[in-house]
């Protein structure tokens, strides 16, 4: 297969500005043009758009707003992994021969519509998310014995990792205490526990391994990519307490990649409540079932920024369409070695997970130095 | 036979295929696995309680219906617990919703 980089990032700062979706695209559009210097319209085979906002047509329209005429141009959704999803659409798009360069723009605004699964009818009248997170939680803290203010750990630390993220929808610090007594969505889950639905865009800029190479010096190659979707129902899951999408988008993305979990020296997981963090790491085989907690914890008392540095969904915040592109970005930007001070020294291999709808679908990208 | 007008009256009905003599759930009229078409008949409306958790003072919970078909509903009155048995009291749709209440065996 023929190498893929990372040639351009670009990204917003995530906000609960209520901008038009146009101009949040526009704006990490022309933010990855300011990186680029080297970079003309004209080198840009394809552009695609990463959202869940209703309108239409948005890949034409920022193409237009660019000034770029693209071979191929449209939109992908799939609700919040929609970010890697278009990623890996733009890596086919190259290792087929079908583009050389692809532009890859994620955005979202504060009130998207990809929040709700209207067409998931077994959650009953429980449809907005913070249902499946109770669930997920109590069966978590009851199989592994693990209580409320250890999983209040994740936002403590992930709110204090973002406050180095200059794009970060969080401006504050939080203690243990401030996390429990935030206000009681249900018994299993409270306001801090959750990532917030913010305004935001990124934008990425994959092309082949010469093309990469004259715009940046650094380029950034994708050497690994899992997806696995397992149904499309929160309710059809097999286990309320792991992630079995993530577990098998994690094995196809290693074994592609010819590394292991030993190998990753940061990772962006999908932190979209308290509990994913550990689920997700013990999924992804960072550590072993029950025990991803424990692996926190440590993290936090050591300051290692090693798990979502810039502070992950809970501590940047949440534009659906624009995650898991920012999550790259983190992870490009980690092994380029210009993180500035969330950088983790000497890292040279990242992995990216990104996920939809309750572990539904997972996707999981490996990237080198 | 239309699985939401007849839950709009109360009444929730199990799709089943002919061929593979498997629940389809979700509701459909192929199965998934077949693509044949499915026959339909009434839910025994029991199940058992997978999970659950509390908003304000309300229970909602996880519930196994027939050992195939997952829902989340509320919970009547009592104190539910993992594995009990619950009967499903009143289903239909409101404003759009599917929702089911259940009772504790």
């Amino acid at each position: 297969m023929p190498k893929v980089g990372i040639a351009s990032c670009g990204i917003t700062k995530f906000t609960k500005d209520d901008s038009k979706i146009e101009s949040v695209l526009l704006k990490s559009t022309k933010n990855l043009f300011d990186n680029s210097p080297n970079l003309s319209r004209n080198d840009i085979d394809a552009v695609l758009v990463s959202t869940n906002n209703n309108s239409k047509y948005l890949s034409a329209i920022l193409s237009e707003m660019s000034g770029i005429e693209p071979k191929i141009a449209h939109s992908i959704e799939s609700l919040c992994n929609s970010g890697t999803n278009a990623i890996v659409s733009a890596y086919s798009y190259i290792a087929s021969g079908l583009a050389d360069a692809v532009l890859v723009s994620g955005a979202e605004r504060y009130d998207s519509p990809g929040q709700i699964l209207e067409w998931d009818n077994s959650r009953g009248e429980f449809k907005h998310p913070i249902f499946w997170a109770s669930i997920f939680t109590k069966a978590y803290k009851r199989e592994f014995s693990v209580t409320d203010e250890e999983l209040a750990i994740v936002p403590v630390k992930n709110h204090k990792q973002s406050q180095n993220n200059p794009n970060a929808l969080s401006e504050k610090t939080y203690s243990l205490e401030d996390i429990i007594n935030s206000k009681k969505l249900t018994d299993d889950l409270r306001l801090l526990d959750c990532s917030r639905p913010c305004t935001g865009g990124a934008s990425i800029l994959l092309a082949s391994e010469n093309t990469c190479k004259k715009f940046t010096d650094v380029p950034i190659w994708i050497t690994g990519i899992g997806q696995k979707t397992t149904s499309a129902g929160f309710t059809k899951n097999m286990s309320f307490s792991s992630m079995e999408s993530t577990q098998i988008a994690a094995s196809t993305a290693f074994k592609m990649s010819k590394c292991n979990v030993k190998d990753i020296d940061v990772a962006e997981v999908h932190d979209a409540f308290s509990v994913c963090e550990p689920m997700a790491l013990e999924s992804l085989g960072f550590t072993d079932k029950g025990k991803g907690i424990d692996m926190i914890k440590d993290l936090h008392a050591t300051n290692n920024l090693k798990i979502n540095p810039r502070g992950g969904l809970i501590g940047s915040g949440h534009p659906l369409g624009a995650t898991g592109i920012a999550q790259t970005i983190e992870i490009t930007q980690q092994l380029q070695s210009c993180a500035n001070k969330r950088q983790i020294a000497n890292a040279k291999t990242g992995l990216v997970h990104n996920m939809s709808a309750a572990a539904t679908s997972s996707t999981v990208l490996i990237l080198e130095r | 036979m239309n699985f939401e007008s007849e839950l709009k009256k109360g009444n929730f009905l199990i799709s089943e295929c002919v061929h593979c003599k498997k629940i389809v759930w979700p509701p459909s009229e192929f199965c998934n696995q077949c693509f044949k078409e499915v026959s339909w008949r009434k839910s025994l409306y029991e199940g058992k309680i997978i999970e659950f958790s509390k908003q304000n003072n309300n229970y909602f919970c996880l519930v196994e219906i027939e050992n195939t078909i997952k829902v989340m509903g509320k919970i009547s009155s009592g104190i539910p617990n993992v594995g009990q048995h619950v009967k499903i009291e009143r289903c239909g749709i409101k404003d759009d919703n599917y929702y089911f209440e259940m009772s504790l065996i």
